[in-house]
């Protein structure tokens, strides 16, 4: 018990994993990276076909009569809403209606759902089904899970899925099989590209959709994936994460470092018109109709001004490679207006882009601010704007 | 007769009252501290009872030692390196462990294998019982104001408090009532099922008072183990190079690099009192020792009652310090190993060199019950028959505790009362040390093959050795009416003393027990504050 878990695919992950970069990840080995440098990973996530193991997801699987009131209560979206086979992305509140976690719920079965989860929650949930007829299990270890990206993978799924995946459509799960071995397919991701979410049993025949899929791939440029490129992906897709990007009310010191919904940019995921009582509803619908203070926008950082202040030292631009987690002071004038929590170099937009929360009113689109960077040790702002979230979106990710 | 002309006379050398001399000294003031023994540390030493192998022998982990100590007196330049303790291994009765890593996610797993529910719940208890500590700990540095008193400064220091306490949340001071008043089983049982879990978590509710862990109170001691972990946050508990010796020893070099003079062998008979003030001390060969203030870094009792004629104090006064409470109910056992002891729990192959679980604390507490019974034995003058043991192995920590491929290990041991039926003598330590040996040999039967020597430290023993009143580690139980403003006691909880020129800074003081450093801090401070 000493040892992180191994995922049921690190026989052929570890295999591949050349820098030997191992993230930890719920008490998980993941690949950073299965090269020394990430350019090939991202662009098979933007490009081509990118097999990801997300099977250290946190997972549960709820079920029984009130399974749907019990998540109508715990998140914002309206579950009684949902048909099976629908999948929602939701965040999940305290009574003050700050963020305590998000993640996507599946309507697998008419009283039976499965909830992902960036940290464990059984314990909330549990509080919450008090005298409901429900059981909540944690299947994390049970259940397997290959996250495919990319605009050629519906190609690659088609070729060795039971069923063709042409008809399924965005946030629309599937039952399917792929070498004769059972999964669901649902069409998420965590990369704002064309892409799928393979889960099915943990065991030996986990390593077989795994082989199949790189077989069937290998003539569409498919790539094992590491966690460090899909975090360049998921910041061009405006998705944020928790721990980086806010901060779990459960988990927060103090009042300031908790985030509503709203002040997240989730507007369109509390369902306020959803009957009943929900967690957090009274002080959601108070903020509502007072405004937020706080939100989270994108910023493209300016870089003919950002040039201009490496060209005072002689230099060109100097970005990092990757997504930085850390959080960056954003200015207007001499006044700190808020702070970006990730930033990264964009390889498709060639934009230095970042997540920030600002304060009112600073996050309304096309604001000026300035963002902190380094400059030869030195400390500078270069000017950046405020923009739409996400920053990429392919027509193909719905269609 | 310049010689003996000081500014301060520290009595005692433990760690509290060298940090006093230092900081006094750093102030520029001429400091003697005086030590009974040949040794400094008081209740931090680390002596070599066999030739080759160091028993950190009575104080054996750093928790609370204070960060601004650390820095002011540059502990790590004199040798002071805190090595990590990094988990808790709880073997079972039914042959199965229950074990706390320093990793997050691991220990999680590990909570998981037992209790789903309390995997999770764990992460909550910690967030509270971490939050608790955080909002009550800016009061461990506060000099503890009289509530009684109408003088400007208790009046600005209970407004300070007040203050402090309007700005807690709601959730905050309800735990914090919580924590105030529940017995540490009550607590615990609120929050988890596991029984291994909530044994380890009890036991450290009950070590150094002469409770059990279904007496109130004792969920307050949870709380005050809590702070250690909020320092920085991250691995505050820890062991010294050395032992606790080794904190000690750097506090005793910072010292007499500032200047501080150290006489070892130099027992107290009295301080000298004229005109109604301290003056000097007078020690138990005949020499007489000047001086404008005098610091007791001893216990309370001997501090009041031995080293001052009764008459310098108020009756009430005198009549408050027979009261505290210092039953002494936990003993220390040493052992010089040939080899590890093998847990059956989790086994090693070869030497265990390697065996992570010796790398950090194994606990005796498999549930509530058998730690309560444990004080049923010792409420009647018994030593329990399975006692709570917290043990460490310095050795797999700093490898210069033993010679080559030797270990050393070190139970700490409760219960073991200081009003043992029949008293304590030869016949009843070896008692105290079968009792440990058997309880080890239940989860490690190869322990009796390991033992190359061993130690048995009865409470009787840590008084006669470390000259700690009823050898209460805490010099006195940190019970709820012992803590704060009422410790030692009432209206004296300030460092001062009803007689003149008299301090007192220990772990009888304010804010309490543990290699903290605290009260011989703020009492140097207090001193330099009333200027001499």
């Amino acid at each position: 018990m000493f040892n992180l878990k191994t995922t049921p695919f690190h026989e052929r992950t570890s295999a591949l994993c050349q820098p030997q970069n191992w993230r930890k990840w719920a008490g998980y080995f993941a690949a950073g990276s299965y090269e020394h440098t990430l350019d090939r990973e991202y662009w098979a996530i933007r490009n081509a076909a990118a097999l990801i193991d997300v099977s250290p997801l946190i997972k549960y699987v709820i079920k029984g009569k009130d399974a749907a009131a019990l998540l109508h209560r715990v998140t914002t979206r309206d579950i009684h809403k949902m048909k099976v086979g629908q999948v929602a992305y939701t965040g999940w509140c305290d009574e003050e209606g700050k963020m305590i976690d998000d993640g996507t719920v599946t309507r697998l079965e008419e009283s039976t759902f499965r909830l992902t989860a960036a940290e464990p929650n059984l314990r909330w949930l549990t509080m919450n089904a008090v005298g409901m007829e429900v059981g909540i299990t944690e299947v994390t270890d049970e259940v397997a899970a290959l996250s495919f990206q990319g605009p050629n993978t519906r190609k690659v799924l088609n070729i060795v899925a039971e069923s063709p995946v042409d008809e399924l459509k965005y946030f629309r799960m599937m039952k399917n099989r792929i070498k004769g071995v059972e999964v669901t397919i649902s069409r998420t991701g965590y990369t704002g590209d064309l892409g799928y979410e393979i889960w099915m049993d943990n065991n030996r025949d986990a390593l077989k959709i795994w082989d199949t899929l790189m077989e069937a791939g290998g003539d569409y440029g498919i790539a094992p994936v590491g966690i460090l490129a899909m975090d360049m992906a998921r910041v061009e897709a405006g998705l944020f994460m928790l721990d980086v990007d806010y901060t779990s009310a459960s988990h927060a010191w103090i009042e300031p470092q908790k985030s509503s919904p709203y002040e997240l940019g989730l507007d369109w995921t509390v369902a306020l018109d959803k009957p009943g009582y929900f967690v957090g509803r009274r002080a959601l619908e108070k903020e509502k109709r007072e405004g937020s203070i706080w939100k989270m926008v994108g910023l493209a950082v300016d870089w003919v001004g950002m040039e201009k202040i490496y060209k005072q030292v002689g230099l060109p631009p100097q970005i990092p490679g990757m997504a930085v987690r850390g959080s960056l002071p954003v200015m207007v004038g001499n006044v700190q207006v808020g702070y970006a929590s990730t930033s990264t170099w964009s390889p498709l937009l060639k934009t230095y882009i970042a997540l920030a929360h600002l304060q009112k009113p600073y996050f309304e689109l096309g604001t000026d601010v300035r963002m902190e960077i380094t400059v030869e040790h030195h400390r500078q702002h270069a000017p950046a704007k405020v923009v739409k979230l996400p920053f990429y979106e392919p027509e193909w990710k719905k269609r | 007769m310049t010689v003996n002309q000081y500014d301060a006379i520290i009595i005692g050398g433990g760690h509290n009252g060298l940090v006093a001399a230092a900081y006094l000294a750093r102030a520029g003031k001429k400091v003697v501290v005086l030590e009974r023994r040949h040794i400094v540390g008081g209740a931090a030493v680390t002596e070599e009872i066999f030739p080759g192998y160091k028993f950190t022998e009575f104080s054996y982990v750093v928790s609370l030692l204070r960060p601004e100590i650390i820095r002011d007196l540059e502990l790590p330049k004199h040798g002071l390196k805190i090595l990590p303790l990094p988990s808790t291994f709880t073997p079972m009765e039914n042959g199965d462990y229950l074990a706390a890593w320093d990793d997050h996610d691991l220990t999680r797993r590990e909570l998981y294998r037992h209790s789903p529910k309390d995997a999770e719940a764990y992460d909550e208890y910690a967030r509270v019982m971490a939050r608790a500590a955080k909002a009550i700990k800016p009061i461990i540095n506060l000099i503890p104001p009289d509530p009684t008193s109408l003088s400007l400064r208790d009046m600005l220091g209970l407004l300070k408090v007040g203050q402090y306490a309007a700005g807690l949340s709601e959730k905050e001071l309800y735990a914090i009532a919580k924590l105030a008043t529940q017995s540490s089983a009550d607590l615990l049982e609120e929050w988890f099922e596991t029984d291994a879990l909530k044994g380890t978590k009890a036991a450290s509710g009950i070590i150094g008072t002469f409770l059990g862990p279904r007496s109130p109170g004792t969920a307050y001691v949870l709380l005050h183990h809590y702070m250690g972990e909020i320092d920085g946050a991250f691995r505050a508990w820890g062991f010294a190079k050395n032992g606790s010796g080794g904190v000690s020893g750097s506090i005793l070099n910072a010292a007499k690099a500032l200047g501080v003079e150290i006489r070892v062998n130099c027992s107290v008979k009295q301080v000298i009192v004229k005109n109604g003030r301290a003056v000097g001390v007078a020690l138990d060969n005949g020499d007489e020792l000047q001086s404008k203030v005098v610091m007791s870094a001893a216990d309370p009792k001997r501090t009041f009652l031995q080293f001052v004629e009764q008459k310098h104090f108020p009756d009430e006064f005198v009549t408050s310090i027979q009261n505290f409470r210092t039953r002494g109910s936990s003993g220390k056992v040493n052992i010089a190993l040939s080899e590890l002891p093998n847990f059956t729990a989790m086994p090693f192959e070869g030497r265990g060199h390697d065996s992570v679980l010796h790398r950090g604390a194994v606990s005796i507490s498999p549930s509530i019950d058998y730690i309560e019974r444990a004080y049923d034995d010792a409420k009647y003058g018994q030593i329990s028959k399975r006692p709570y043991l917290d043990m460490i192995f310095p050795s797999m920590i700093d490898p210069d505790m033993a010679p080559p491929g030797q270990h050393v290990m070190s139970c700490f041991v409760q219960y073991a009362p200081y009003d043992l039926e029949g008293g304590w003598n030869d016949e009843k330590r070896n008692e105290l040390g079968e009792a440990v040996i058997a309880t080890i040999e239940q989860y490690a039967p190869n322990i009796r093959k390991c033992i190359v020597g061993m130690q048995v430290i009865s409470p009787k023993d840590i008084e006669r050795i470390a000259g700690i009143t009823g050898g209460n580690i805490f010099h006195g139980e940190l019970l709820l009416h012992q803590i704060f403003f009422l410790r030692p006691t009432p209206q004296w909880a300030d460092f001062r003393t009803p007689l003149k020129g008299y301090y007192f800074g220990a772990s009888g003081a304010h804010p309490g027990g543990g290699v903290m450093g605290a009260a011989g801090m703020l009492a140097a401070k207090e001193i330099l504050k009333d200027g001499m």
